[in-house]
């Protein structure tokens, strides 16, 4: 009987192995090429619609490389990529250094603040979210809630929800924890926790807000794609895709594309906010 | 079939059984080396003492301190097995000394049943049942008004000890049932009661079973990551109360599975989390030896 286990795994295994080996890769002819790198975030986005566009253009091969968004503008401006994607607007120093650089805006991302439906809080300021979400805040009745102690939900280490709340609510190099944050490995994941638990506080994508959770006003502005797009909501950021210069021939083709209806079906499927 | 063949083809297929067995040890061993291969190069950058008893853990500033992880794996082990070995061990003594035979008869199989079940459906009822049950309704009990979460060791040495009572259960049932029927009898006959028969003889014979049965367990609770991802809260805390926000913790296994998706190949952080699948690996594999060696103990003491 063990024997005949063992052989049937073995012969299993056998089988993955070859099925591996043999899906190769196979090469390609003459064709037009695009580089496009830089930020992480917008990286899926960039990769799913290059994807789709060289369906489409069988003579076109894109490269979509991470690196982050400094080092995705810096290797535009270079000319070492075509396209450079970012997830935050030019610095001022970027736009003196390279003043012929183009952003294009092609989605939105926000980020709701949300605590369980019975909370009677209904707004905060991005300055308390910070103290909150630091640990300096313990309970919602020093910010005008119930009299509940706070418990805070945050992302795992890696998250790009995560790195996108620190980097625009708790300012660079602030982590955003206190030590006894719980760790969530999902959105959803953080949004059942603090739909069951009355002393939670989370943060989700705003695509994942629904009614099993309430969503904060912060500086007054209550989250929707409206004041996202508008940019008037705090924890809200625009993607770029960057070009030297107006974009012509492919980059525009390719830039083109993302705006268009079907690139940005592929926006939202990454779980970002569309802007046209 | 030619007969003349049949010795040859004999020969072949002793030959390839003889290739898949083996390609199960050689498995083993590349796993191993690749975790190895994946892991130490972190030493080169964090030494094993700060990356043992470090309590600090920021990929993003390339600390690695993975004592938070360590003592959390521990902590649930240990919470699970208080639980479970008093628990098991009754149940083992009673079913296979006390129990009725139609009463054995029906809670083996359940208790076989109950071994076969996916670790995420007891994460999963625990999710919806026990941690809201400990945040809001032990929560006003014990302290008079609700704990500030569910999550946490009480909860997650509950979900664990449940999950790994059947182990317990059936390699204690199965080592009781092995003491000779002799050694029973005779303590009858020397005027015993059945309770000073069962803890003077049956328990010791049965023992080094016990201990390996619990052993067995301890490594399924140690490799256990979706119960503990989802009941034990993922804090970077030392567990330091049963219950509220200070019972959280984080495990290896949590660890690994939470961060392995963003990792970027061939980083610190990379071989930090293979580092933590050593720690992980070398305990199991340890785990199991005593455990074999105490098996093989109970045998041949029959």
């Amino acid at each position: 009987m063990k024997t005949d286990r063992k052989l049937v795994w073995s012969g299993i295994i056998f089988l993955m192995m070859g099925i591996a080996m043999l899906s190769g890769c196979t090469g390609s002819g003459e064709k037009r090429s695009l580089t496009v790198a830089g930020s992480t975030t917008v990286q899926p986005i960039a990769a799913s619609a290059a994807e789709e566009f060289m369906k489409k253009n069988p003579d076109v091969i894109i490269s979509v490389q991470g690196g982050g968004s400094g080092t995705g503008i810096k290797m535009v401006a270079e000319g070492s990529a075509d396209i450079g994607d970012s997830s935050r607007e030019l610095k001022d120093t970027e736009k003196t250094e390279h003043p012929d650089l183009k952003p294009y805006a092609i989605a939105a991302d926000g980020i709701a603040v949300v605590v369980h439906p019975s909370n009677s809080l209904g707004d905060l300021t991005k300055q308390q979210v910070r103290d909150i979400f630091a640990g300096k805040i313990k309970n919602f009745k020093e910010v005008g809630g119930p009299d509940r102690e706070i418990m805070v939900i945050i992302r795992e280490e890696g998250s790009g929800t995560r790195s996108t709340f620190e980097e625009l609510v708790m300012k660079k190099g602030k982590v955003a924890n206190a030590a006894d944050a719980l760790q969530k490995p999902s959105n959803g994941a953080v949004k059942a926790a603090v739909a069951g638990n009355e002393n939670a506080i989370g943060y989700i994508g705003l695509g994942y807000v629904d009614e099993t959770v309430k969503a904060l006003k912060i500086d007054g502005v209550a989250p929707s794609i409206a004041t996202i797009k508008s940019g008037d909501y705090p924890i809200s950021r625009k993607l770029y895709m960057i070009t030297k210069g107006e974009a012509t021939g492919l980059k525009k083709e390719f830039i083109d594309f993302v705006l268009s209806d079907e690139g940005q079906q592929i926006v939202e499927k990454a779980g970002f906010i569309r802007v046209t | 079939m030619v007969k003349g063949v049949s010795i040859n083809s004999e020969n072949v297929v002793r030959g390839a059984l003889l290739l898949f067995a083996m390609t199960a040890v050689l498995i083993l061993s590349l796993i191993f080396v690749f975790l190895l291969r994946e892991g130490l190069p972190l030493f080169a950058k964090v030494s094993p003492i700060d990356f043992i008893f470090g309590t600090r853990w920021e990929p993003s500033k390339g600390v690695f301190g993975a004592f938070n992880f360590i003592a959390g794996s521990i902590l649930v082990t240990a919470g699970g097995l208080i639980i479970a070995i008093p628990l098991g061990l009754s149940c083992a003594i009673f079913l296979s000394e006390v129990a009725p035979r139609w009463a054995r008869n029906m809670v083996r199989p359940a208790i076989e049943l109950l071994a076969g079940i996916p670790s995420i459906v007891y994460a999963a009822i625990a999710v919806a049942v026990l941690i809201p049950f400990v945040q809001y309704d032990l929560g006003n009990l014990i302290r008079g008004e609700v704990f500030r979460v569910g999550e946490g060791i009480f909860a997650v040495s509950l979900t664990l000890a449940i999950m790994v009572l059947p182990i317990i259960i059936s390699v204690s049932l199965d080592s009781m049932e092995s003491v000779p029927r002799a050694f029973k009898e005779g303590s009858f006959a020397l005027g015993s009661t059945q309770w000073q028969t069962i803890r003077r003889i049956t328990l010791p014979t049965a023992l080094p079973g016990i201990v390996a049965g619990s052993i067995l367990g301890m490594g399924r609770l140690v490799g256990e990551t979706i119960v503990v991802i989802l009941v034990y809260g993922n804090a970077k805390h030392i567990t330091s109360t049963l219950f509220g926000a200070k019972s959280t913790g984080e495990t290896l296994t949590a660890a690994i599975l939470l961060e392995m998706s963003y990792v970027p190949v061939g980083s610190t952080w990379h071989s930090a989390l293979f580092s933590l699948g050593i720690i992980l690996l070398i305990t199991v594999f340890i785990l199991s030896l005593i455990s074999n060696y105490l098996l093989s103990k109970s045998r041949v003491k029959l």
